[in-house]
């Protein structure tokens, strides 16, 4: 298909925040019937780059053409008009709408009321085989059937350009399979697709082009033949090395036993389905799977953070089921949050007092109701030189810290008191590389002091550099606990929910844990 | 990837099947039910009055006159408390298998008990329900149009304390406009102009500088209480040429205000009660069947997705702010113009709370609301005419009524209250 | 937007990653604002179901906090300016002579203007003479000059208590607008010990105090429990228990044997026995009464509580990110009801200051004279910080003692106080309102040189970074 301008094209776009540039004059062009991938880690500004595409952000420099013609857009209105959809990372549907509803919503006239928009919906589902009742509400369906929301709902519009923005994070790798269909048939039929996305395999099986960014500039073009590694380290831009030093290890009597947990969610679902498993001291278990297959409700039922949980959380002879999170810290259990900036970090706080966040009771910071300053200052003063944190000083507010920095707040915190159990939730999600090889020693140095460690993390590179064991997790249950050293292939599978011949079936609740 | 090609059937399913589910019950219908009936029963049989109630249902202009109905106090308890037994039984008998029983019950329920709360009330003496229903039209007019202003803000993202300052800011200026003029009906656009007004300051606090909604329209309804008291006292009291407005005409509906106990309620009323019937509807189907609804929905909802379709979130809010202060100004006309005939310092005397209280009640639907609304005007009339006939509650329990019910609703032990999903937050871009 | 609302990635890690390498030579990022509104907005489209153990990941009172906090000195003295300027021109528009000289403003606007001058500042210099130094009166004596500043502190003693209540529960992400309704709890608590007993002179009235502390502070509490318990929505919660309390107090007080003062037909109280007044701090002429006293105890009281103790901590780290508390293993409900109770015990202390030391002669169910509603205004003006809350309620104190005199002198109503300490609320509110009326730079939007300059800063770091 050759034609004389590209679809689209992006011509030296710059977009500033303040003294950050997210993206220095970039330029991008995707013709129809090809798939180009925007490759680049989190924060790289892929994202920023697609909002200036889609009339959201409006660059400082640059122009966008479609097909050789500029463009001009003061809002998404313009973009869509102008045949550009997106599929956003963040689903852009309104919960308590329809389906046809949200389809209709912004083109009332052009798709002729409710009865043209159900009609729209009923015409895309039947052209791509998706099973999508117009009269659903979207807060009842799946994750992976909103997305295909999304995507009719930009279809709809009959766009020329297709914006994929990060579309796998939410999906098992089945249904990303299934999605990778859909691109590669509306590739063929014409679109032009941009997918966005940090993950190297997914770009290597479906990308026709490459375009790799850092820091808000292009790197270079890479040919959907590049190696994983090579790709990884124009993305990072310097070699990576995701290898983690461990000694084997050496296991101690501090175990926990995890048996039969159960957790509801509000509306009665199982989120986490009859989970067993143990962890001994000098051990680190891996929690693998699909992001929301249940891995945050199993960590947050054993901090205490589910009402309605149910099992056994057995913690050296103490059951921390039923316990407030006050008495499961009390007990020795160590905690690094999902999201450390919500669950982890008051950010108008300093650094100082971030450290004693959840030691607020008694020595040795608190005497008589009142705060001991001396003391908090004393600590935090140590923690920061002990853990690198790069700061003005103590009495820096964490909200102005990078991500690195604040996670090694976290950790200084939850590893600044003497524990039994260590559960850290995706300790590296967001760092920079030198940040992630910082928790990644410090994971293992915990471990090597012999208390049992929980990592969950949905990076299967992390999984298997740190794990002894890995647990894969999906929909609610424990597919099957594995040894560190099983093939991708083989945890790729148990993801999906898969239990390939050879690997043992997760015990019983009612048997013993193993 | 290719790796991973599922080796399993149909993979086309895995998504549509849902997480594993446990029974959930829900014990806070039937536990309020309970309560109710238990306090139907200490009221009509362990504290009863003998005596009969007379409910006269009849009035003078009527086509035909229905009897007056008289029940025995006591007896018509004892089959109330009964059948409101029945009724909480069967609703845990619902809960205990998880199954939903539709509307009827609670609207039944509602009734049973009124009904047994009236004879018990009016023991002994006579009740004059079609001047009750008269009454009752009367008072909610202002909350149910208060009340549609604040559904159309929220609705579209803005929390409306303001209310209050939008009935008592349309009041103020519908009295000295057509006072002014010498002409009601243009009081009655410049009432609806002065809380779009009002309307418009929260909106612009609100959309473009980001304030916390609930503090701009606390401090809008302080604001607008200083300003037409100061006003009151350094104009209209000079002035009363300024402060006396010709009120607006009944305009009764032949035929129709005849009709036996509501005619006269309903169809010998003034123009902005026949509009107000106009609105409700409209703001109901407009909401929900038209491209303005949905889009008003939308912004109020998810703002971000509104916005990357292209529509306009800010500019639709603050126009439609401006739209719910038109309706609350229409019912700060009310005051002036057709109940009371002058405006006196701080007349709504928090009546754009309970408009509020309505709103929430209502779960931001305009025709549950008008129906909270008109429950919490009956209930101030109940105590109006309670008072005449010299109630065994006292009347200040009556006027707590509204209050008390929305506390229950907002804790979830009335139906489920859940507001818009981006009401209160502003919506900031770059 | 600073942040790019869309990616859920940390807002921190581009500026992080601007240092390229592994050559950071500080952690610290830009000063890159994370917008809480922008986090919200972005939240997924994905529907959570509800945990209601979980906090809401939406911090719907943060912008507000960043705003109070974030006020300084400089933005409240312009707002009140620019709020008694409004003041004026109300004044100056509804004063007779203004409006007879207008009637000939072009043929000779001089006269206007001196009316209109005349009007705005004898007002205002009743008020201040009101409220300061009575200067006119400066013959009579010392006591006379300084009388009115006397007064003005009389005016502020519940207003900063009052505040205080207000301002605690704003340091926990609580909307405390049930002043009204705790005020009325603790004066009939207080009131009702003031005077049905009999005690010795300081003891009684101190424990009337503190049974209206309790009172003030149960009813606060009962708002957090519902918040804290079902959820409910403090906002509307405490709207509703005021009208709730206001009934139950009005049919006490018209119900013989129970408040009602016996032989009265009208709603209100016996007066307060003499062992439970409040006494005079320097005698008369002076009306000052111990309760600034006490008040000024609140202030320090209230200081400690939320700055150096540990249930004061926790307060906070609830106010700023109730999630992170909640993960530290804090009890957030309990807080919640903790804060309400607290916040409910500073609204009673003001309600027994009322009928110990304003109003004796037994009290109505309009004791709270607004106090719950203009503490609001004094919580906000003073950036929700005790302190700030005390100079606040000195500031507002004044407004009503001078109000009272500009009134009786001028003829200018009082209502025109509550115009101004509004107007000044909403101004503190919004300060690029301010900024821009008073064409001050606004700090967001950077001029184009800042821009220029932050951008060649940018450069020449990525340039040293790129070398290294």
């Amino acid at each position: 298909m050759a034609v004389e301008h590209p679809t689209l094209e992006l011509r030296g776009i710059t977009k500033r925040f303040g003294a950050l540039v997210a993206n220095d004059h970039i330029d991008l062009e995707v013709r129809a019937g090809e798939i180009h991938c925007l490759l680049g880690e989190n924060g790289a500004g892929k994202s920023t780059l697609m909002n200036v595409l889609y009339g959201l952000y409006h660059a400082e420099e640059g122009e966008i053409l479609l097909d050789g013609a500029p463009q001009r857009f003061a809002g998404p209105g313009d973009a869509m008009h102008a045949g550009i959809g997106m599929v956003h990372q963040h689903f852009m549907l309104i919960p308590v709408f329809t389906v046809a509803e949200n389809v209709l919503l912004g083109h009332e006239r052009a798709l002729g009321g409710l009865a043209g928009a159900k009609q729209k919906v009923r015409e895309i589902s039947q052209r791509f085989g998706f099973h999508i009742d117009p009269d659903a509400r979207i807060e009842d369906l799946p994750v992976g059937v909103q997305q295909r929301v999304e995507i009719i709902k930009a279809l709809s519009q009959d766009a020329k350009v297709l914006v994929f923005d990060e579309p796998t994070a939410v999906l098992t790798p089945q249904e990303t399979d299934e999605l990778m269909a859909i691109m590669q048939q509306l590739r063929d039929e014409g679109t032009a697709i941009v997918f966005i996305t940090h993950k190297l395999r997914e770009v290597r099986a479906i990308a026709d082009r490459i375009t790799v960014i850092r820091l808000g500039k292009v790197v270079g073009e890479a040919s959907p033949q590049s190696s994983s590694t090579e790709l990884a380290s124009m993305m990072v831009g310097r070699p990576v090395e995701l290898t983690v030093h461990k000694r084997p290890p050496v296991l101690t009597d501090n175990r926990l036993e995890v048996t039969g947990l159960t957790v509801l969610d509000a509306i009665g679902q199982k989120v986490v389905n009859d989970v067993s498993f143990t962890v001994q001291g000098g051990e680190v278990l891996c929690v693998a799977g699909v992001q929301g297959n249940g891995q945050t409700e199993l960590t947050e039922a054993i901090l205490g953070l589910q009402p309605r949980a149910t099992g056994s959380i057995d913690l050296n002879g103490n059951e921390l089921l039923g316990d407030s999170v006050r008495e499961v810290l009390d007990a020795g259990v160590g905690f690094v949050p999902e999201d450390r900036k919500v669950d982890g970090l008051v950010g108008d706080f300093t650094i100082a007092e971030n450290l004693m966040l959840d030691r607020y009771r008694g020595a040795p910071f608190v005497s008589a109701g009142t705060i001991d300053r001396g003391a908090r200052d004393e600590f935090a003063t140590e923690k920061l030189g002990a853990f690198d944190i790069r700061a003005q000083g103590i009495d820096t507010h964490v909200g102005t810290l990078s991500g690195g920095n604040q996670q090694k707040v976290v950790l200084a915190r939850e590893l600044g008191r003497p524990l039994s159990l260590f559960v850290a939730s995706q300790p590296t999600r967001g760092l920079d590389v030198g940040s992630i090889e910082f928790v990644h020693s410090q994971i293992i140095a915990t471990r090597d002091a012999g208390i049992p460690v929980i990592v969950v993390s949905t990076e299967l590179d992390e999984v298997v550099g740190l794990a002894d064991r890995i647990a894969v997790m999906y929909r609610g249950g424990v597919v099957g606990i594995v040894p560190a050293d099983t093939s991708r292939d083989i945890l790729g599978l148990m993801m999906a929910g898969e239990r390939p011949a050879g690997i043992p079936a997760p015990t019983p609740s009612k048997g013993a844990a193993a | 990837m290719t790796a991973q090609q599922p080796t399993t059937q149909a993979p086309a399913q895995a998504e549509t099947v849902e997480l594993e589910r446990a029974v959930v019950k829900h014990w806070k219908a039937p536990i309020s039910y309970a309560v109710l009936t238990l306090v139907a029963l200490l009221l009509t049989v362990v504290l009863g009055r003998d005596g009969s109630a007379t409910l006269r249902l009849a009035s003078s202009g009527d086509l035909f006159q229905l009897p007056d109905a008289v029940l025995p106090a006591r007896a018509t308890g004892i089959v109330i408390v009964i059948l409101l037994a029945a009724l909480t039984a069967l609703s845990f008998w619902a809960a205990a298998t998880a199954r939903r029983l539709g509307v009827w019950l609670p609207i039944v329920f509602g009734v049973l008990f009124v009904v047994a709360f009236l004879t018990w009330a009016g023991a002994g003496s006579m009740i004059p329900i079609a001047g009750l229903l008269f009454a009752t039209v009367g008072l909610s007019v202002p909350l149910i149009l208060g009340a549609m202003g604040g559904v159309l803000s929220e609705r579209a993202g803005v929390v409306n304390i303001a209310i209050e300052a939008q009935l008592l800011g349309g009041a103020f200026t519908g009295a000295v406009v057509a006072s002014a003029t010498g002409s009601t009906l243009v009081g009655v656009v410049a009432a609806m102009l002065a809380s779009v007004l009002v309307s418009m300051v929260l909106a612009v606090f609100a959309i473009r500088y980001f304030v916390e909604q609930v503090i701009v329209g606390v401090v809008l309804n302080v604001l607008v209480a200083g300003l037409t008291n100061f006003f009151y006292s350094s104009v209209l009291t000079d002035n009363p040429a300024l402060n006396s407005p010709v009120r607006l005409p009944k305009i009764p509906i032949p035929l129709l205000e005849s009709i036996p106990l509501i005619g006269p309620a309903l169809f010998k009323q003034t123009i902005i009660v026949y509009a107000m019937y106009v609105i409700v509807p409209l703001i109901a189907w407009g909401l929900f069947k038209t491209t303005w609804g949905l889009r008003l929905r939308a912004i109020g909802e998810h703002p971000m997705a509104a916005d990357t379709v292209g529509i306009k979130v800010n500019r639709l809010r603050f126009w439609n702010v401006a739209l719910a202060g038109a309706v609350a100004g229409l019912g700060g006309a009310y005051f002036t113009l057709d109940s009371n005939g002058s405006f006196t310092r701080e007349m709504t005397a928090g009546l754009g709370y309970i408009a509020l209280a309505a709103v929430i009640f209502g779960q931001w639907h305009p025709i549950k609301a008008t129906l909270a609304a008109l429950l919490f005007g009956f209930a101030s009339a109940l105590q109006q005419t309670l008072g005449a006939i010299g109630s065994p509650v006292p009347s200040e329990f009556m006027l707590m009524l509204p209050y008390v019910i929305t506390l229950l609703a907002v804790a979830g032990f009335i139906g489920r209250s859940r507001p818009p999903a981006a009401s209160g937050k502003p919506y900031v871009k770059q | 937007m600073n942040d790019r609302p869309r990616d859920a990635d940390d807002p921190m890690e581009p500026a992080a990653q601007q240092r390229p390498g592994g050559s950071p030579d500080s952690g610290v990022a830009p000063a890159v604002v994370h917008a809480p509104e922008a986090a919200e907005v972005a939240a997924p489209a994905v529907v959570v179901p509800t945990d209601d153990r979980r906090v809401e990941h939406e911090d719907p009172w943060g912008s507000a906090f960043r705003r109070i906090m974030g006020g300084n000195l400089v933005m409240a003295v312009l707002a009140i300016i620019t709020s008694l300027v409004v003041g004026g021109i109300l004044i100056a528009a509804t004063d007779e002579r203004v409006q007879e000289t207008s009637g000939y403003f072009f043929a000779r606007p001089g006269d206007t203007l001196a009316a209109a001058w005349d009007a705005v500042g004898g007002a205002y210099w009743a008020l201040f003479q009101g409220s300061i130094l009575n200067v006119s009166r400066a013959d009579a004596g010392f006591a006379q000059l300084i009388k009115p500043l006397t007064d003005t502190l009389n005016f502020a003693t519940p207003l900063i208590a009052a505040g205080l209540g207000v301002a605690i529960a704003f340091r926990v992400g609580l909307f405390n607008i049930g002043g009204r309704g705790q005020m009325l709890w603790a004066a009939a608590a207080a009131g009702w010990v003031g005077y049905s007993f009999a005690l010795p002179p300081v003891l009684h009235v101190l424990v009337a105090i503190a049974a209206g502390i309790a009172a003030g502070a149960i009813w606060g509490g009962i708002a957090g429990a519902f918040k804290a318990y079902t959820g409910a929505h403090e906002v509307i919660v405490t709207i509703m228990l005021n009208f709730v309390a206001l009934w139950f107090i009005t049919w006490m007080l018209r119900t013989p044997g129970l408040l009602q003062n016996p032989g009265s037909n009208n709603p209100i109280s016996p007066p307060m026995a003499e062992t439970a007044v409040l006494p005079s701090i320097f005698g008369p002429p002076f009306i000052l009464h111990w309760g600034f006293v006490l008040s000024v105890a609140a202030v320090i009281f209230c200081s400690w509580l939320i700055n150096r103790s540990n249930i004061g901590f926790q307060f906070r780290a609830v106010g700023y990110n109730a999630n992170a508390a909640l993960n530290a293993g804090m009890d957030v409900k309990r807080l919640t009801v903790y804060a309400m109770l607290f916040a409910g015990g500073f609204m009673g202390l003001a309600g027994a200051q009322q009928v110990t030391g304003a109003v004796t002669t037994g009290f109505t169910s309009g004791i709270d004279a607004g106090i719950g509603f203009d503490a609001i205004t004094v919580a906000l003006l003073g950036g929700s910080t005790p302190w700030g809350t005390f100079f606040a309620g000195l500031l507002f104190g004044a407004f009503k003692a001078g109000g009272f005199r500009m009134q009786a002198a001028e003829g200018v109503p009082i209502d025109i106080i509550l115009v101004v300490q509004s107007f000044i609320v909403l101004f503190i509110a919004a300060p690029p309102l301010v900024r821009a009326m008073f064409g001050l730079p606004q700090p967001g939007r950077k001029s184009r040189r800042q821009l220029r300059d932050e951008a060649a800063i940018a450069d020449a770091t990525k340039a040293k970074g790129a070398q290294s």
